[in-house]
């Protein structure tokens, strides 16, 4: 009642009409940033690379004036670590975004909602005990392992009258979370050779791969991308309210499913490659709030663009800092992201979306 | 004028004296439903020392006599030297986590609430992994690095918490933010550990009560003979809680101090039990929860929470010790095991409860 007044005044007076905000330009910085950040991880590392080497070996690695060992860091490892880095962190961010509006939660995360640790299990499920080799096969376990544990972790949250509050769906994560993972070092302790296995997995690196592995999950990647994408509108007319959606057109229920959907594509692929990484997509979209507001279209492609920069810069932080060691990213957006959770939290009123 | 007065209204009786300058009201079915849980330990506590891992077995009145000190040389050498000790620090340490899970979930008023979810019993993995992985104070063995790292995790989440005052809530929260810096930590250096490091600390990380023995009972034990009355008292004004702070404070509640002074205690108790046994997930989760159901209160019951731990923990050990052949399977993993079926059932209450509302 009170916003339709607050309209109508507002048409009566058009004086007052808020005179449109510069719009901070994030996409191209962004953009900008990510090529930057993409340069410096094929540059540093144990050891580090000068730039013209780097792009002489992407581009001409026949030259014979180019190291054999500069061009196997280059193309051989760091090229797929950046790769890996830049379409888990894309599909961090996008699948954070999406679940903070969804459940008008500014605390959503895939991490801290337990939808990794359900891909994270269905991936352990498939390797550990039904000795699936191919990640062809283990994704689809990871699918099924993120979609359960989301619906369960929403279910649990939004029991009782006040529905899904942040506290209760950050406790119903934690609660589904320390399940499975005492499910999963169950089945790692009984085998060693599993655990050994399991634990470099489990605490969520992004080395260790071939560009082939990260083919098999593109489509499924670039399906939840554009699913995700795809309701930006829906979730504008929701952030409205649920009555105000459906009288401007849109199927809350068909948008909850694409939705979720999306998460689960988005979630399971990259958690099968990395392992769980939280944390991300918690930070991403608050930050892409601020610079570029609540419009969901630019918050979304903003998340994608964004996602990849923070996870990259954690990446190559986890390198240089303990040079020639290194630290794993997860590690790294943990204990960047836990401070920033908890100013969050520490705001005496947490922000409704 | 009658020397006793009773009066009897649904679901309490209260009495009051003539003389004597004594009242109270009983509640007939939370004194039924303690004396049920206590008899369902003890017949469980005599079923673990009874049937323990060994071919000897024991039925339960050899176990009493044991215990009393009679009977069989051999049944008393099993039951005093090799399975008392565990049992006992089974016993206690659930008791103490039902008791901190009663307490988390009252305070936070969330049946999900628990210190094995908030940053307390990572904080004290985080201490653990360390000493083994990387030596720091490694002389000090698990048990004294479980506390310390427990004790610490407990003081930060306070601290941050603290922004000119603080709410449940807000403890929820930040609990959980530490909670998974800490369980990431623990990953990172699991992860670089060598393999029997490795073993060693998911080993206590995922709670076990294998050769435990009267060293870890004994602090365990003193813990709670300071922490349990003291929980008691502090659960007084939480009948007044439960309807929410300003009523709380209408009602001559002083809110914040009440609220801290539980937090403290739940987070010691748990503390310690983690410190003896390694986190033994969901016990401090679903007793409370349990024996709210058969005490049928608003709030958890705290002395029937205990009770409810204990008797888990005895069970679910004994079951680890039985399962299998020939391996003893952490209790830790038994309950998380339990722990699915715990979830489904509080998700199929919440579909009743929405179709009711």
């Amino acid at each position: 009642m009170a916003s339709h007044k607050a309209t109508a005044s507002r048409r009566a007076a058009p004086a007052v009409t808020p005179r449109p905000r510069r719009r901070f330009p994030l996409v191209g910085v962004a953009a900008c940033a990510l090529a930057v950040l993409c340069l410096l991880s094929l540059m540093l590392g144990s050891r580090a690379i000068p730039v013209d080497q780097v792009v002489r070996a992407l581009l001409d690695p026949d030259h014979p004036g180019l190291d054999a060992q500069v061009e196997a860091i280059v193309r051989g490892t760091r090229f797929t670590r950046t790769l890996v880095a830049v379409l888990a962190g894309a599909a961090l961010g996008l699948a954070g975004a999406v679940m903070q509006s969804l459940t008008r939660n500014p605390l959503a995360d895939p991490g801290l909602l337990g939808v990794s640790a359900g891909a994270a299990f269905g991936t352990v499920v498939a390797v550990g005990a039904l000795g699936v080799a191919t990640l062809r096969i283990s994704l689809w376990f990871a699918f099924a392992g993120a979609a359960l544990a989301g619906v369960t972790v929403y279910l649990l949250g939004s029991r009782g009258r006040a529905g899904a509050t942040p506290v209760k769906l950050a406790l119903a994560g934690v609660a589904t979370t320390a399940l499975l993972d005492s499910l999963t070092s169950g089945f790692a302790l009984t085998d060693p050779e599993a655990l050994d296995r399991y634990r470099y997995w489990s605490s969520g690196s992004v080395t260790g791969h071939e560009t082939g592995t990260l083919l098999e999950i593109l489509p499924f990647l670039a399906a939840g991308t554009i699913l995700a994408l795809s309701t930006a509108g829906a979730l504008n007319g929701m952030a409205l309210g649920d009555d105000a959606a459906i009288a401007l057109g849109h199927r809350l229920a068909w948008v909850r499913i694409r939705v979720a959907l999306a998460v689960t594509l988005l979630t399971g692929a990259a958690v099968a490659v990395t392992g769980p990484i939280v944390f991300v997509g918690l930070v991403v979209p608050h930050l892409v709030r601020m610079a570029v507001g609540p419009d969901h279209r630019r918050l979304l492609t903003g998340s994608l663009l964004v996602a990849p920069c923070l996870l990259l810069a954690a990446d190559i932080l986890g390198r240089i800092v303990a040079r020639p060691a290194e630290i794993d990213v997860s590690l790294v957006c943990a204990l960047l992201g836990a401070p920033f959770f908890i100013a969050l939290v520490r705001r005496r009123r947490l922000a409704e979306l | 004028m009658p020397v006793l007065e009773l009066t009897r209204s649904p679901g309490r009786l209260t009495f009051r004296f003539s003389r004597l300058a004594v009242s109270g009201v009983l509640h007939p079915r939370l004194i039924l439903v303690w004396l049920g849980l206590a008899a369902v330990t003890f017949l469980v506590f005599c079923l673990a020392v009874g049937f323990g891992s060994g071919d000897h077995t024991i039925a339960p009145p050899g176990v009493v006599a044991a215990l009393w000190g009679t009977g069989d040389t051999a049944d008393l050498f099993v039951v005093r030297e090799l399975r008392l000790p565990r049992a006992v620090t089974a016993l206690l340490a659930g008791a103490a986590f039902g008791l901190a899970g009663a307490i988390f979930q009252a305070v936070a008023r969330n049946p999900l609430a628990s210190p094995d979810m908030l940053g307390i019993t990572q904080g004290a993995g985080v201490a653990v992994a360390a000493g083994v992985v990387l030596g720091l104070g490694s002389g000090l063995g698990t048990q004294v690095l479980g506390l310390g790292g427990a004790v610490t995790a407990g003081l930060l989440i306070y601290l941050l918490a603290w922004n000119r005052g603080t709410t449940g809530y807000r403890i929820v929260l930040v609990g959980v933010g530490i909670g998974w810096m800490c369980s990431s930590l623990t990953f990172y250096l699991v992860s670089r550990a060598e393999l029997y490091q490795a073993h060693q600390v998911v080993g206590w990380l995922v709670g076990s009560l294998n050769d435990r023995g009267w060293a870890h009972a004994h602090p365990l034990a003193l813990a709670l003979a300071v922490l349990l009355p003291a929980a008691l008292l502090l659960g007084r004004p939480q009948r007044a809680l439960q309807l929410g702070d300003e009523t709380a404070g209408a009602l001559g509640v002083r809110v914040h101090r009440a609220r801290v002074a539980q937090l403290l205690c739940g987070a010691a108790l748990a503390a310690f039990a983690t410190a003896a046994t390694g986190p033994i997930l969901f016990v401090a989760l679903a007793a409370p929860q349990i024996a709210r159901r058969l005490a049928r209160t608003g709030a958890p019951p705290v002395t029937a929470a205990a009770l409810t731990g204990a008797a888990i923990v005895l069970a679910a050990d004994l079951i680890g010790q039985r399962l299998l052949a020939d391996l003893i399977v952490p209790v830790g993993v038994v309950t998380g095991v339990l722990g699915a079926p715990f979830l489904l059932w509080q998700l199929a209450r919440t579909q009743g409860s929405v179709a009711r509302e």
